[in-house]
C-alpha cells in the first residue's frame, strides 16, 4: 500500500512530464502584442513544455520575435489568407487542429480583446469549461481569477481534461525576449477559411504614446474634465511622465475620449507603477481596472469621493488648477 | 423576418458592494438587491430595435437560474419582449454553473425557438467570464459579433463594428449569428407602468436543462472566495508643492 502522500507525488510527477501549454500569440502582422510574454510566464509557472502558435497573413516578425523568448520550445507557424483580421471561425479550427495533433493539457492566451475573443470558442469546440482573466496559478488545475468587478477573489479547481484559459496580463511578469532557441515548425495544414464571417477593416486609434496595459504611468481623466478638449490638460501631464492616458467610463460615455482608452471591469485592467486619476470619482466599476496600480494619486475637488479611499496620495483641489500647476512644476 | 433570442441573468446590481461570505463560499446574496445585468438591458434593447425596425417578428427573452430569474425575464417583457422562457437551475448546482451549461441551454433553445439571432451581453458582472455568447455560437456553429458598438442588418446578412483593443473593428457576418452587447451599442430604455402592467400578461414558460437533454454536471469545484487585498490608505496633501514632494519620494519623478 502506498501512502496518500507517495500517491500523490507520482501522480503530480506524472502529470509534471505530461504537461504541455499551447500559447496562441497575439500580433498585427507586423509585431508581437507584448501581451504574449505575460502569457508565455504563465505557461512556464504551469510547467512542461511551451509551444506558440502564430496564425495571420504575415507570421514572420512575431514567430521570429517568439522564438527568441526564454522558455518557448516550440513555434507553430501558420501564415494563410484566412486569418486575415484574426477571425475566431477560423482560427478557432487551427487551434482544434494543432490540439488534435499534440494533446496539450493548457491552452492560453491573453486577456485581450483577441483573447476573449477566441478561446471561449475553442473551450466549447473541446467541450471544457474555459478560465478567464486568471490572476494567478496555485497548480496544473487550480486557478485564481477575480469576481464581482474584482471585489471578490475566486480560487478554482478546473474538473476539465484540458485547461483553456485567458490570462491577465499586468498579473505576470514578461518572459525575457532573449535567451530562448525554439524551433519553428508550420502549424498542421487544413482548409481555415470560414464562409461564416468576414473582415472588413479596423478603425485604430492613433498615438505615440505607450500603449496603455503595458504603460508604466497612466494618467486619467474622468467625467470632470467636463470636455475632449480639457483632456490637453492630462496630455501635457502624461508628456512629462512619458506616460499614457486613460478614462473612467463617464468620459468615453460623453464623448470626452474613444472607448478604447476606457480603464475599468468593462474595459482594460492596468497596473501601473503610477496611476494619476483626474476628476474621477472611483466608481466600483472603475475601480476594477486600476485598483492594482501601485501608486495611485487622485486629484479631485470632492473630498468624499470614494477614489480618496483607495489613493496613496490625495489632493483636494480643483483639477483645471491643480493639474496645469503640476504639469510646470515638474 | 428574424426572430431573436436574448439571454438575461439576474445579478447583484451594480451599484451593491459584495460582501464575501465569513466561510469562503461565495459572496452573500440573500437579501441584497439584484437586477438584470446592465450589458443584457443593452441586448434586450438591440432586440427590440431589430422588432422596431421590423427586422425581428418576435423577441424571446431567455434566463437560467433559479425563480427570482424570472422578475428579470419580466423586466424584458416590460420593455418589449414578446415571452419568455425560464430555465430553472437553482441551490448548489445553480452556484457551480458555467457559461458551457448555459451556452448549451441557449443553443438548444434557439434551435428549438428557430431563432436566427442570439443577443446576449458581453459578460456578466458578476461572474465576469465574457465567454456564454462565443461559446453557444460554437455550439451552434454560427458566426459571432462579440462587443458589438453598432449592428446593421444588410441584404447579405449583418455589418458589425466591434470594440477592441486598439479602437474599432467592422466586419460582416451571416445569419443566423450570436452577438454579444457592448456598453456602447445603444441606451437601453425604461419599462414604462402600462408596460409592466401589460408584461405580467405575456407568456412565460418554465422549464429545466433536463427538458432541453443539457447536462449540467460541474465543471470546476470552488476552492474559495475571499476579500481581496485591502489597500493602505494614504495620505492627503494640502497642495500641488506637497504633491510633486511625495511623487519624488516615491521615486515616481
Amino acid at each position: 500500500m502506498l501512502s496518500s502522500n507517495t500517491r500523490n507525488l507520482i501522480r503530480s510527477g506524472l502529470l509534471h512530464r505530461c504537461k504541455s501549454t499551447l500559447v496562441v500569440a497575439e500580433h498585427n502582422n507586423e509585431a508581437l502584442n507584448p501581451i504574449t510574454l505575460n502569457t508565455i510566464s504563465a505557461a512556464k509557472k504551469i510547467g512542461g513544455d511551451v509551444t506558440v502558435l502564430v496564425a495571420g497573413t504575415k507570421c514572420g516578425p512575431a514567430s521570429e520575435a517568439v522564438s527568441k523568448v526564454e522558455g518557448v520550445a516550440k513555434v507553430l507557424v501558420a501564415e494563410n489568407a484566412a486569418f486575415k483580421g484574426f477571425m475566431p471561425e477560423s482560427i478557432t479550427p487551427l487551434v482544434l487542429a494543432a490540439q488534435s495533433q499534440f494533446k496539450f493539457t493548457h491552452i492560453l492566451a491573453g486577456a485581450t480583446a483577441f483573447g476573449k475573443n477566441v478561446l471561449p470558442r475553442v473551450a466549447s469546440k473541446l467541450d471544457v469549461s474555459p478560465i478567464s482573466e486568471i490572476i494567478d496559478i496555485k497548480s496544473d488545475d487550480t486557478f485564481v481569477r477575480t469576481i464581482y468587478a474584482g471585489n471578490a477573489i475566486l480560487t478554482l479547481r478546473s474538473k476539465d481534461p484540458v485547461k483553456v484559459i485567458t490570462v491577465r496580463g499586468t498579473n505576470f511578469a514578461p518572459a525575457a525576449a532573449t535567451g530562448g532557441s525554439g524551433t519553428v515548425e508550420q502549424a498542421p495544414a487544413g482548409e481555415y477559411a470560414s464562409q461564416l464571417s468576414e473582415f472588413v477593416s479596423h478603425e485604430l486609434t492613433k498615438s505615440d504614446r505607450p500603449e496603455l496595459t503595458s504603460a508604466k504611468v497612466i494618467v486619467s481623466g474622468g467625467r470632470g474634465l467636463k470636455s475632449g478638449d480639457n483632456f490637453k490638460l492630462l496630455y501635457d501631464l502624461a508628456d512629462k511622465f512619458g506616460a499614457a492616458v486613460g478614462a473612467s467610463r463617464a468620459a468615453v460615455d460623453a464623448g470626452y475620449v474613444p472607448n478604447d482608452l476606457q480603464i475599468g471591469q468593462t474595459g482594460k485592467i492596468v497596473a501601473p507603477e503610477l496611476y494619476i486619476a483626474v476628476g474621477i470619482s472611483g466608481a466600483i466599476q472603475h475601480l476594477a481596472g486600476m485598483k492594482d496600480s501601485k501608486t495611485i494619486v487622485a486629484i479631485n475637488k470632492d473630498p468624499e469621493a470614494p477614489i480618496f479611499q483607495v489613493a496613496d496620495i490625495g489632493l483636494v483641489a480643483d483639477l483645471f488648477k491643480a493639474v496645469p500647476e503640476l504639469t510646470e512644476k515638474l | 423576418m428574424a426572430r431573436v433570442l436574448v439571454g438575461v441573468k439576474r445579478v447583484i446590481d451594480y451599484a451593491v458592494k459584495v460582501r464575501v461570505k465569513p466561510d469562503k463560499t461565495g459572496v452573500v446574496t440573500e437579501g441584497v438587491k439584484h437586477s438584470m445585468n446592465p450589458f443584457d438591458e443593452i441586448a434586450v434593447e438591440e432586440a427590440i430595435k431589430l422588432k422596431e425596425k421590423k427586422i425581428a417578428a418576435e423577441v424571446i427573452a431567455v434566463s437560467v437560474g433559479p425563480t427570482q430569474s424570472q422578475e428579470v425575464i419580466r423586466t424584458a417583457l416590460a420593455m418589449g419582449a414578446d415571452r419568455g422562457v425560464h430555465v430553472e437551475v437553482s441551490g448548489k448546482e445553480y452556484d457551480l454553473l458555467q457559461p458551457i451549461h448555459v451556452s448549451k441551454i441557449l443553443a438548444k433553445l434557439a434551435l428549438d425557438e428557430k431563432a436566427d439571432l442570439v443577443i446576449l451581453g458581453k459578460q456578466a458582472i458578476d461572474d465576469d467570464s465574457n465567454q456564454t455568447a462565443q461559446m453557444t455560437a460554437a455550439v451552434l456553429d454560427w458566426p459571432q459579433g462579440t462587443f458589438c458598438n453598432k449592428v446593421e442588418k444588410t441584404d447579405a446578412g449583418l455589418t458589425i463594428t466591434r470594440e477592441i483593443d486598439g479602437g474599432l473593428e467592422t466586419i460582416k457576418t451571416k445569419i443566423p449569428a450570436v452577438l454579444s452587447a457592448d456598453l456602447r451599442l445603444n441606451t437601453p430604455r425604461y419599462a414604462t407602468l402600462p408596460n409592466i402592467m401589460k408584461s405580467k400578461k405575456k407568456p412565460l414558460k418554465k422549464i429545466t436543462p433536463k427538458d432541453l437533454g443539457v447536462d449540467t454536471t460541474p465543471r470546476i469545484e470552488i476552492v474559495s472566495v475571499e476579500e481581496p487585498p485591502v489597500r493602505q490608505s494614504g495620505a492627503l496633501v494640502p497642495d500641488v508643492d506637497a504633491l510633486v514632494a511625495k511623487l519624488k519620494e516615491g521615486g515616481h519623478i
